[in-house]
């Protein structure tokens, strides 16, 4: 039998699960490899658990995604986050250095018909979690590669070093270096191809914290390129702004002790 | 909603597919007349508004991307707009021009997935792409590489075809050599064919025959088919100018849903997305497109929104015919973006999203420091417009099948082209029979 497939959606912009939409030229491969018995974009077909691979996007928001992370995870044998969002909490989780009902009152006339947490949180959060691809969006390549090994019953892996390394086999020119760009490189994962340097723009992160990353050295940088507190904190909260080492790196030069 | 099994009848259907969000719909029906009809959104909200405020202007096309993975292009095009007007700033021509490129590559891709893999399915009886490859594999493969040269474009200029990186405030951070547009120019060529074909595909589909009465709204420009500039224009005579938008349009809340519905002011609904801009923008096709959109067969305008899966795969054409003579006129602009200086005050701008207008307006301060934001997705927009569709087809439904009534709401919607992440996937169908 097929391993039966299944994605899912939380709060997010279904950029991530676009992805398997994009994969024109495998797609029609893929479908024939597996059965997407869950994919409610793309197929009007639901069927119920138990799957062998569950993708989840999105990050939880509302008190009902919190209880049916829970089912999905009771689902499946694997549980993939894909994307920012279900990893790290997304740009969404900005609500979480705010107060919740600000952000009602500031979106809708009626607040009170909105039903909300006050925190965007990433799956892990919630339930365990056998894999998790970065990235907004992920990269269409490190998916394939995942569904690959997850196919063959190995266990994924993709690169964790940081994005100049990737930067510097592109061939790119330092941006940090000739453009004087405070490029968040030095500090998050590879993966994404390198795309900002290569387009002559300091990366943003949108690939989360590479392994290890050296944050106080990389705090103390940003604020050498000449940004102001409020600047260099803006820059680390951004769309993976609520994981751990950044977080701490931003809250840490908010609150002036770098 | 309260039923009782003597004198009701509960409809109830699962989730809405092949749609970007999730949402349902709720009827209630009363010796045969439709009493109360919902459509609900319950895309989590992300308060994209809200997050905003206290962020820099030159951070906002990247944040207002995160709105919609299928039209990133959009929201970033808008809020650039909205900002280059409030610092005044002026673009050269040839990034002007690159602009248009871009958003044509994101009209071939949001069309093609539309068309391909949610739309058709419906008219040839298929459950999804993947039972419809099995049937109409040419098709579906011509549709994957329509997508894919749209994304290519996308990707040249912005790096990636999802969240591209390369678009900010006053053009972009690079711009592509002559020589990478050339081997694009190759492509398109191919994909020319291909959208032609896609036309008569579509165009041999049964369509259902609905004519209703809909006030269509779009962008109108002077001399282009409108994508990134034009006055704002209706079927019902509106002519405003982008800035005067709150003026001729409203949004208000309803308890029922997770996006803001919008109207007319003092009339109702409105109807945003291809068929409104082909209605609206008819003689800006150009010969060719407009040759193809008669052999169709459909007299333009068209009030009727099946005829919508038509009139997408005749922009893609224009898309593709727009792209080639864009990359044919190319050359390289002195800078790839135009320097800004923030200032205090309102920026406002409206572009042509794959499924209709986006509005944003942006407050900042002097340093370009987002005081308040406002972004009015082309969805949100439509919904309105979506419940009076139902409303119109609601009667009909009562003696159908579950599974069938389910098929006849969906197929409807899907006209739209919802992307309820944007405003706001999964349309529950509950109908209430007292």
């Amino acid at each position: 039998m097929k391993p039966r497939v299944a994605v899912f959606k939380f709060a997010s912009c279904d950029g991530c699960q676009l992805q398997f939409l994009n994969a024109e030229d495998e797609l029609l491969v893929l479908t024939q490899e597996v059965d997407l018995v869950s994919f409610p974009e793309a197929r009007s077909r639901e069927l119920r658990g138990p799957y062998d691979i569950s993708f989840v996007e999105g990050s939880i928001t509302t008190p009902q995604d919190a209880r049916r992370i829970i089912k999905v995870r009771a689902d499946s044998r694997a549980l993939i986050t894909i994307g920012a969002c279900a990893t790290a909490g997304g740009i969404q989780a900005l609500r979480n250095w705010a107060s919740i009902e600000d952000y009602k009152r500031i979106v809708y006339p009626s607040p009170e018909f909105i039903s909300t947490l006050s925190t965007s949180t990433p799956i892990s959060e919630h339930v365990r979690v056998d894999f998790e691809i970065w990235g907004c969006p992920i990269d269409k390549r490190q998916l394939l590669a995942v569904i690959r090994s997850l196919l063959s019953g190995a266990r994924p892996a993709l690169p964790t070093h940081s994005v100049c390394m990737e930067c510097k086999r592109s061939g790119a020119v330092c941006v940090a270096v000739a453009q004087g760009e405070p490029c968040l490189g030095p500090v998050t994962r590879a993966g994404c191809g390198a795309i900002c340097p290569n387009v002559h723009r300091g990366c943003y992160g949108c690939f989360g914290p590479s392994d290890d990353p050296n944050m106080p050295s990389f705090a103390a940088l940003l604020r050498q390129h000449g940004l102001s507190r409020d600047e260099a904190v803006r820059r680390l909260r951004g769309i993976n702004g609520y994981v751990r080492p950044l977080r701490d790196t931003s809250d840490a030069i908010e609150q002036g002790d770098e | 909603m309260p039923s009782s099994k003597a004198t009701s009848r509960t409809i109830h259907v699962s989730a809405l597919t092949r749609v970007e969000g999730e949402g349902a719909l709720h009827l209630a029906v009363e010796a045969g007349k439709v009493v109360d009809l919902r459509f609900e959104i319950f895309e989590p909200p992300r308060f994209f508004e809200a997050l905003l405020r206290g962020r820099h202007a030159a951070e906002a096309p990247d944040i207002a991307a995160r709105i919609c993975g299928i039209c990133p292009v959009a929201y970033q095009m808008s809020a650039a707009h909205a900002f280059e007007r409030l610092f005044h700033v002026q673009i050269d021509p040839a990034v002007r021009a690159l602009r248009r490129l871009f958003y044509c590559g994101e009209w071939m891709e949001s069309h093609a997935l539309h068309i391909h893999m949610l739309a058709a399915p419906d008219f040839l009886g298929c459950e999804s792409i993947v039972t419809l490859a099995e049937k109409e594999r040419p098709a579906v493969e011509r549709g994957l590489r329509l997508k894919q040269v749209g994304n290519a474009i996308i990707a040249l200029l912005g790096g990636r075809s999802v969240h591209p990186v390369g678009a900010c405030i006053g053009g972009f951070t690079r711009v592509p050599r002559p020589a990478e547009l050339a081997a694009l120019r190759e492509r398109l060529a191919r994909a020319h064919d291909d959208a032609v074909a896609c036309v008569r595909w579509v165009a041999g589909f049964d369509l259902p025959d609905r004519h209703l009465d809909i006030e269509f709204v779009a962008l109108r420009h002077p001399s282009e088919y409108p994508m990134n500039e034009g006055r704002v224009v209706s079927s019902k005579g509106i002519d405003c100018a982008q800035e005067e938008f709150d003026d001729c349009f409203e949004e208000h809340q309803v308890p029922h849903s997770n996006a803001l519905h919008a109207k007319v002011k003092g009339r109702g609904p409105y109807f945003l997305g291809p068929l409104a801009r082909m209605n609206l923008n008819f003689d800006r096709l150009g010969p060719e497109v407009a040759a193809l959109a008669r052999a169709t067969g459909i007299s333009f305008p068209s009030a009727n929104p099946y005829t919508s899966i038509i009139v997408r795969a005749l922009e893609l054409v224009y898309a593709v015919a727009e792209a080639m003579r864009i990359i044919d006129a190319y050359e390289p602009p002195p800078a790839p973006s135009a320097p800004f200086r923030p200032r205090a005050g309102i920026g406002r701008a409206i572009t042509e999203a794959p499924r209709g207008m986006l509005y944003q307006m942006y407050e900042t301060d002097e340093r370009g420091i987002i005081r308040s934001a406002r972004i009015v997705p082309p969805t949100s927009q439509n919904q309105a417009q979506m419940e009076a569709d139902l409303r119109d087809l609601a009667p009909g439904l009562l003696r159908r099948s579950q599974a069938e009534a389910t098929r006849l709401c969906e197929t409807a919607i899907r006209n739209y082209d919802p992307c309820i992440s944007c405003a706001t996937h999964f349309l529950k169908l509950d109908i209430v029979e007292r």
